[in-house]
């Protein structure tokens, strides 16, 4: 890891919160000089090209973010449950045929405290659905879902059933969506694969920090109750929110 | 096999008191069922499985049949006579007549040891609100035991001298019994982004007519929905 003197320390003890670093007059002395949030990758002012120049030659340019998220993309662990079909894909991409293991997510834990990502695969019932947010606020941050399916995205083929959750991101935020009912192994690593990028493009402070870096943002999530008709609240308003009827002229 | 017909009648030759009617099915499979009157229903269960004729000594499936309230508009012709000798004046006269709703539990039976079957035997309950009670047949054939707490779950019917009767599919705090023709399901599942027909009705009612001065595309405000 190296340093160059326009980026400012990115240090994990230096971006605990801006109103510490502002209480440091030598910090707020460089954060008026330089941008406090220096855009991926923050290895100075050199191009990805030089920098994989400098690569080949064996010096290794990074930032304490970039190895962070390389380091955390290469090494996701997922929940090991399976709802319904789509958990036989699941089962599937973890074989020698297709081999998740290629993509570091092979460790599937029976344990919500060491998992880092929720596979969401396959149709969530209601009487499921209290079942499934208490296993997320049950693993720690930072931490994933993939909705991974028709049925986990919007209730697919039993969209109008009674006792069939319409997608689970009524409850819980979801990360990818992986349609197809089921989808492919090779669909589901395609997510794997974009999440991967979306964790590498997240930011360790500022306000666009990933959510696990900041304080406001939840990290659990309010557990519905059975109720005598329907689940009670049907769906977490601060999650979702039914979308707005955009027909212009029609309604 | 006997008929369902020769069944009856050695049924109601054995329990002289009970009240057992054929439904013929006029489809061509022509499986034609008992109607059996539930005070004797255990009775008859027990018998059908004993007896060395027929040992039913499996029952395949219950389900249950839920039969709404039905109005019923008849109407007749009535001539009245004309007291001027003229022509009879005819005119008609509807009356109606609610018949009243009932909910079923069917039995398919199977002889294992004599290879024949289906029997089926329904039983009726006498309304659809608070006499939903019927023997259970589980003390007969043990594999009535979840199809039967699945009827309870789905149409409600109580089935008495069931060993644990609970809800098997829908939660314990449910109150509804979803498979019932009155039931009204949670308004849950219009919210689309373009909707049409009739989940476009039920969109409606969920978001404010835009004003006449909004502009056309402004989302309208989302409402929750109501509890049913």
């Amino acid at each position: 890891m190296s340093e160059t003197p326009s980026s400012p320390s990115p240090l994990p003890g230096a971006f605990s919160r801006d109103a510490s670093r502002a209480t440091d007059p030598g910090l707020a002395a460089a954060s008026n000089r330089v941008p406090a949030h220096v855009p991926f990758p923050a290895a100075g002012n050199i191009s990805d090209a030089e920098r994989e120049d400098l690569r080949r030659h064996g010096i290794l340019l990074t930032s304490m973010e970039e190895l962070y998220n390389w380091g955390r993309s290469n090494s996701i662990w997922p929940l090991q449950f399976g709802l319904a079909c789509c958990a036989i894909e699941m089962i599937a991409a973890a074989t020698a045929r297709f081999d998740i293991a290629r993509f570091g997510a092979e460790i599937f834990r029976p344990s919500p405290r060491q998992a880092d990502l929720m596979i969401v695969s396959g149709t969530v019932t209601k009487k499921m659905a209290p079942q499934v947010v208490r296993l997320w606020n049950q693993m720690p941050e930072p931490k994933y879902c993939i909705a991974m399916g028709a049925c986990a995205i919007s209730g697919g083929p039993f969209k109008q059933g009674y006792n069939v959750l319409k997608g689970i991101d009524r409850f819980i935020p979801v990360d990818i969506y992986i349609p197809g009912c089921p989808p492919r192994p090779e669909a589901l690593l395609n997510g794997l694969i974009e999440l991967q990028k979306k964790i590498q493009a997240e930011k360790m402070s500022g306000p666009d920090a990933a959510r696990h870096f900041r304080a406001d943002a939840p990290s659990e999530h309010p557990i519905p109750d059975f109720g005598e008709h329907d689940l009670d609240p049907p769906h977490n308003p601060a999650v979702w929110q039914a979308p707005a009827i955009t027909r212009p002229g029609k309604v | 096999m006997e008929t369902a017909g020769q069944i009856r009648d050695r049924l109601l030759a054995r329990f002289p008191g009970a009240t057992i009617s054929l439904l013929t099915n006029p489809g061509p499979a022509a499986e034609h069922s008992l109607l059996v009157d539930a005070a004797h229903g255990r009775a008859i269960a027990l018998f059908l499985r004993d007896d060395p004729a027929l040992q039913l000594d499996y029952c395949s499936n219950a389900t249950g049949v839920d039969s709404p309230e039905k109005e019923i508009v008849e109407t007749k012709k009535v001539s009245t006579p004309d007291p001027a000798g003229g022509p009879a004046k005819i005119t008609e006269e509807k009356t109606t007549r609610t018949e009243p709703g009932y909910i079923e539990a069917v039995y398919h039976l199977y002889s294992m040891a004599l290879r024949h079957g289906p029997v089926v035997i329904r039983m009726r309950t006498a309304n659809r609100s608070d006499q939903v009670t019927l023997p259970s047949l589980t003390p007969v054939w043990r594999s009535c035991d979840f199809q039967e707490r699945e009827i309870f779950d789905l149409y409600g019917i109580v089935f008495a001298g069931h060993p644990d009767l609970r809800r098997i599919l829908m939660w314990d705090e449910f109150k509804d019994h979803p498979m019932r023709k009155d039931y009204v399901e949670p308004d849950d599942y219009e919210w689309e982004p373009t909707p049409h027909n009739e989940v476009l009705d039920r969109a409606k009612t969920h978001f404010a007519a835009p004003a006449a001065s909004a502009p056309a595309n402004a989302p309208a405000a989302p409402s929750t929905p109501a509890a049913p």
